[in-house]
């Protein structure tokens, strides 16, 4: 194989409180050094997607029931969330999840337990800092103080301090102003870009999500309708309408449309 | 003179048992605040140190230190046993039944030293000594003065390494949010066994104190009712809290069982529980969104 994945996703099924099925057959692929964004509507199991890989399903009752994830090489499947975030994959989960009661420097701190045992050298804090210096400003005040932005800009200096190969990064946008959801991407496609960090990125936003990605998928009732370079999917017609929200021309489309709706089947099939 | 006197020796004498109410508060709060379990049993874990102390040091005649070393380590590992055995199945499950299976655990653990060492009290040999000492002219018993001592360094310890060790950090975190502490690479499974660990050896050594002033009996698990008040008027999940709603009650129920009569102690005790559940059933120094017990 020509192309060096870093992560590999062959043909998984999960299945939360073993009754619902949320992803059927899924599979992809995260080539190193890259940002490939994953995207799709509402519930269409973007996230179950992420946590499959993180193995933070466990966490939710989920299970990984058929299929394999390969990080780097390993399987994934007997890795606790941990053990996996220590060899260099790292989840930013949706919804920020900082610590809330604890300081911002504090909430870097946690992430240095990423280092553990893996023999790299702490590179301190200035790294996060110097993508972030708001972060620096307001390092002593607790994180729950921090407005949307800045909660975010943590939630990715966590991720920088634990040096990792692969960031998994949900929805960064959730909830920010169009001005701070361009700030944040900005930041990324640096990263991306300054320190070689593969990225696996789950958006809504899709035009934003384009903008950084190299490469994407589009997933639809738990698996793969579509995928490919950027530019092509900016492309697609398709992509156009239901992602872009562009209708091309200038009959404005009603939902009630039939057309619609079957050119919504033509991909699924 | 000699009313204010007899108030400072009283008083006194309560902040030395609130300090051992503190120590246990402070096992409550330990684990608590990792695991967001409330277990009952700590009070049965203090007894359970006691009667551990007594076995290496009157049943083995060891040196004092030695027992004492022996009794904490055993506390641990029992910790350890339990975490490991049935806490972590429980994992993910309703709250309150991770906290009926503590009461269970304190009932067994009542049941296994009646079996052992009978259900008489018993006297701790004594290794503290006796000679009373003055602060000025109010007397303390050595006993509440060494345990006061004690309890104020170990709680002072943990405040220290909540602050600046890096494994107290993981701690909150993993208090805070489990999954967002696993997504930092912490090792939360570990931080449940060592706050269980920690926690369970706590309270075995407050036992070893509590039982060399007021010697042990299989229902000396009682103070844990004590304690738990403590830990609810302090807030569950403040070490802070632990401390100084452990010298409160302990003051207030000194005061009540000298100026009102000893029937009057629990009654005290009780009676700030429900006013501080009125007016903030988060606790004195309680993370305000906490659950409310």
């Amino acid at each position: 194989m020509a192309v060096d994945t870093i992560l590999d996703i062959n043909n998984i099924e999960v299945v939360y409180n073993k009754t619902i099925q949320v992803l059927r057959g899924l599979s992809l692929a995260v080539e190193r050094g890259k940002i490939v964004t994953l995207l799709g509507s509402n519930g269409a199991g973007k996230s179950t997607t992420l946590k499959a890989v993180s193995n933070l399903l466990t966490l939710e009752n989920g299970a990984v029931t058929a299929g394999s994830i390969r990080f780097d090489g390993g399987d994934t499947a007997r890795l606790a969330p941990h053990a996996l975030v220590r060899r260099g994959l790292f989840h930013v989960m949706e919804g920020r999840r900082i610590f809330e009661d604890l300081t911002v420097e504090e909430n870097l701190t946690a992430a240095t337990f990423a280092l553990s045992g893996r023999g790299v050298k702490p590179k301190g804090f200035d790294l996060v800092y110097q993508y972030f210096p708001r972060l620096h400003e307001r390092r002593n005040g607790l994180a729950g103080y921090l407005s949307g932005g800045e909660q975010q800009m943590l939630a990715i200096g966590r991720a920088l301090i634990a040096q990792p190969s692969l960031i998994l990064l949900d929805e960064p946008s959730l909830g920010l102003s169009p001005l701070l959801v361009e700030e944040i991407f900005t930041i990324i496609a640096s990263i991306n870009r300054d320190l070689g960090v593969s990225m696996l990125l789950v958006e809504q936003n899709a035009s934003i999500a384009f903008a950084v990605a190299h490469y994407g998928y589009i997933m639809e009732h738990g698996k793969i309708v579509l995928d490919g370079p950027t530019e092509r999917l900016t492309a697609d017609e398709d992509v156009r309408e239901f992602y872009l929200g562009m209708s091309g021309g200038e009959n404005h489309k009603s939902y009630r449309e039939i057309k619609h709706y079957k050119r919504r089947k033509r991909w699924l099939s | 003179m000699s009313d204010l006197l007899f108030f400072t020796e009283v008083t006194l004498a309560g902040l030395g048992a609130g300090a051992l109410l503190s120590l246990t508060a402070l096992a409550f709060v330990l684990i608590y605040k990792a695991t967001r379990v409330i277990n009952l049993a700590v009070g049965e874990i203090v007894m359970l140190g006691a009667y551990l102390f007594f076995a290496f040091a009157a049943g083995l005649g060891l040196p004092a230190w030695v027992a004492i070393v022996l009794s904490i380590a055993g506390g641990g590992l029992v910790g350890a046993i339990l975490e490991r055995g049935l806490i972590r199945p429980m994992l993910g499950e309703n709250p309150i039944s991770v906290f009926m299976v503590t009461i269970g655990i304190g009932s067994v653990v009542v049941g296994l030293v009646e079996l052992l060492w009978g259900t008489e009290p018993r006297a701790l040999p004594a290794f503290l000594g006796n000679q009373p000492i003055f602060l000025g002219e109010a007397y303390v018993s050595r006993k509440i003065a060494i345990a006061f001592l004690v309890s104020a360094v170990v709680i002072a310890g943990f405040v220290l390494l909540f602050r600046f060790w890096r494994g107290g950090v993981a701690l909150r975190a993993t208090a805070s949010d489990q999954a967002a502490a696993y997504s930092c690479g912490i090792n939360v499974p570990g931080v449940f066994s060592v706050a269980w660990i920690i926690g369970c050896a706590t309270a075995a050594g407050a036992g070893i104190l509590l039982g060399s002033i007021g010697g042990i009996s299989p229902a000396m698990g009682v103070f844990g009712l004590s304690a738990l008040v403590v830990v609810i008027v302090g807030g569950l999940d403040s070490i802070a809290g632990a401390l100084i709603g452990g010298l409160l009650i302990g003051v207030f129920e000194a005061w009540a069982g000298t100026y009102l009569g000893g029937e009057y102690k629990i009654v005290t005790t009780f009676g700030i529980l429900i006013a501080m559940l009125m007016i903030r059933p988060y606790g004195l120094f309680g993370t305000t969104e906490i659950e409310r017990l």
